[in-house]
């Protein structure tokens, strides 16, 4: 790349292909990060105030509590899998605005 | 010679080995500091999580769950969830702008000195005092499993990580990493297996011991499974459930601003395979702490607090190898001892490695010496010598600070500096155009001092129980402090033409990876 003209980076990021890719990524990433932010921090805040509620009972000794607190663990995996599953597509989208100067 | 001994020894000898292989491919900067950025996603996956995965977690959360049940298990999921954010916001971004070290992000369109020396500063206070904890606790357990007294425990594994870094760099760290991690799998499988043995493999019985849960038949049955045996208001007083809360935070947030996992992304070829090790890293490390409920919660229905005492002192450290001797005889104790010992040491030398780079990187190269090298391998060599400081320094103050100290408080100390100075500033040098250098100086300067003294403040600082601050915990005040100083920084100073005009370049290199840092090795 040295030998080459130096990258117009203005230029790249006045592009619609790159505006086009950043509102994509901010379609999914701003409200993804608030739904797990919200659901995460339900868990300290149920469990700490409605300690009562989250002990009830739904299948022998496993209360909400535990059920709740085991969901996040599928919820980090869904998010992640969803994420990897529309990044593929960024992917291509960078791959298009860029491919000119590599 | 014990069995523990010898398979301590046989770790011990791998590793060397690898080092050696490491030393001989280390030919530059790019291999020394990112392993010639030639690690694949699951290697690196299986490394981030070694690097994660500390004997804080592994010894000290099975301890909380077997005291505290469900109030520590808290713990086991704030540490895989925190991955959604180093996934989502941050290893991407990292990955395409970054060369060796956090601070190559935020210095990318600000002033290169003032916010690399603070990230440096910043860098080495989480580094260390995170490396305190883990000496700490490595010379108390190896002096229990194998019986070499403190000091010579501390300086033994002290020397070892620093042979593992210094000739190794982060090519043996990784795979010392690698290793760790797969032991760490193996060992927490097995644990888990003799759990449900022990249950005759039903979930029903497991859970109603657990309900019931009365220390091998010594104390009166407990439901661990119930919410509020450490944060609840009956027991922590009204603060309780904020402190909870805190913790949540500090851990979501924390994650993403540890500099030892940031410099991992740096490892790999391109933020593709930086973002495929973020999910390695997360199935890996979400099914280690799902076992936690197994030999955490499972501990509790079998263990007499007696076996765990020594000198009157309930020792929660011991649970997971006292629990495997009990449930797998002498030769599983000594694995989940050695398991325990390469814990320790990968994740020190992780440390090491990433104190180490940004002092070399950061400060040496940068500040010291406007970005130029006098002297070709000169950051390199100023990076060992570094490393050999701060692993003098962390075995010096372990010694000095004894085996009573308080690692929690220390590990609170690391999360909560990596949340409230290095995420705020990480975020908005990349998502803010206005952002300039007085901003990024005033939240790394004021969410590391807010940080360390609200904890000094705190019940584990240096009043105890007579604390001015309620909160072990401080995230959910520190990290809108350093949020709010990072912005007030910004918009109280004259806009940066410079730094908004190069918010177009690392827009594109952070989005699109044109011009990243290249693979060298392979």
């Amino acid at each position: 790349m040295s030998e080459k003209t130096p990258v117009n980076w203005a230029a790249i990021e006045e592009k619609p292909e790159f505006r086009a890719l950043l509102a994509r990524k901010k379609a999914f990433i701003v409200p993804a990060f608030f739904f797990f932010m919200i659901y995460y921090l339900a868990l300290p805040v149920l469990v700490g105030y409605f300690p009562e509620v989250m002990k009830t009972r739904v299948w022998g000794e496993v209360n909400i509590a535990y059920v709740f607190a085991f969901s996040q663990f599928i919820m980090a995996w869904v998010m992640a899998w969803l994420y990897v599953r529309v990044a593929a597509k960024w992917d291509k989208m960078a791959a298009d605005v860029i491919r000119d100067e590599a | 010679m014990s069995t523990p001994l010898i398979m301590f020894l046989a770790f011990v000898g791998l590793t060397l080995l690898i080092t050696f292989w490491a030393a001989k491919r280390n030919t530059g900067a790019s291999a020394y500091f990112a392993a010639g950025r030639s690690i694949t996603g699951w290697q690196n996956g299986l490394a981030v999580a070694g690097d994660y995965m500390s004997a804080a977690s592994f010894l000290g959360i099975s301890g909380m769950i077997y005291v505290a049940g469900y109030d520590g298990f808290m713990y086991s999921v704030g540490f895989l969830v925190a991955y959604i954010t180093v996934l989502l916001i941050v290893a991407e971004p990292l990955r395409n702008a970054g060369k060796y070290t956090m601070a190559d992000l935020l210095a990318y369109r600000l002033s290169p000195r003032p916010v690399r020396a603070l990230a440096s500063l910043s860098t080495l206070v989480v580094s260390t005092f995170y490396m305190i904890a883990q000496m700490v606790g490595a010379g108390a357990i190896i002096k229990q499993l194998i019986g070499i007294e403190f000091e010579p425990a501390v300086i033994g594994v002290g020397v070892l990580m620093l042979v593992y870094v210094v000739f190794g760099g982060m090519l043996a760290t990784t795979w010392v990493q690698i290793i760790k991690a797969l032991l760490l799998m193996i060992g927490a499988l097995m644990l888990s297996y003799l759990v449900l043995q022990f249950h005759e493999f039903s979930f029903t019985k497991f859970f109603n011991a657990v309900a019931h849960a009365d220390y091998g038949g010594t104390a009166d049955p407990k439901n661990l499974m119930e919410p509020g045996l450490k944060f609840g208001v009956a027991v922590a007083g009204p603060w309780g459930p904020i402190d909870l809360i805190s913790l949540c935070l500090g851990l979501v947030l924390g994650t993403a601003g540890l500099p030892h996992i940031l410099v991992r992304f740096y490892t790999v070829p391109d933020a593709k395979t930086a973002r495929s090790s973020v999910v390695w890293a997360m199935a890996i490390i979400g099914l280690f702490y799902i076992m936690t409920t197994l030999f955490g919660f499972g501990a509790a229905t079998i263990l007499d607090k007696a076996t765990l005492t020594t000198n009157g002192k309930l020792d929660v450290n011991m649970v997971a190898p006292v629990l495997a001797q009990v449930l797998g005889g002498e030769f599983f104790f000594a694995f989940i001892s050695a398991v325990a010992f390469a814990t320790i040491l990968a994740v020190v030398a992780g440390l090491t490695m990433s104190a180490s780079a940004s002092f070399a990187h950061d400060f040496y190269s940068n500040v010291l010496h406007h970005g130029k090298e006098n002297r070709p391998g000169q950051e390199i060599r100023v990076a060992r010598i570094t490393a050999f400081c701060v692993g003098a320094a962390s075995i010096g103050f372990a010694i000095y600070l004894g085996p009573t100290v308080n690692a929690a408080f220390l590990v609170g100390l690391a999360f909560s500096v990596a949340a409230s100075a290095n995420l705020p500033v990480i975020v908005l040098s990349v998502f803010w155009k206005r952002f300039n250098t007085t901003g990024a100086v005033a939240g790394l300067g004021v969410g590391l001092v807010a940080s360390i003294l609200l904890i000094l403040l705190g019940p584990n600082g240096i009043f105890g129980k007579e604390a001015p601050f309620p909160l072990s915990n401080p995230g959910i005040v520190s990290i809108p402090i350093g949020f709010i100083a990072a912005w007030l920084g910004t918009i109280l100073t004259a806009r940066d033409p410079g730094a908004e005009a190069k918010f177009a370049e690392l827009k594109v290199r952070a989005h699109t990876g044109l011009g990243s840092e290249k693979a060298t090795a392979h």
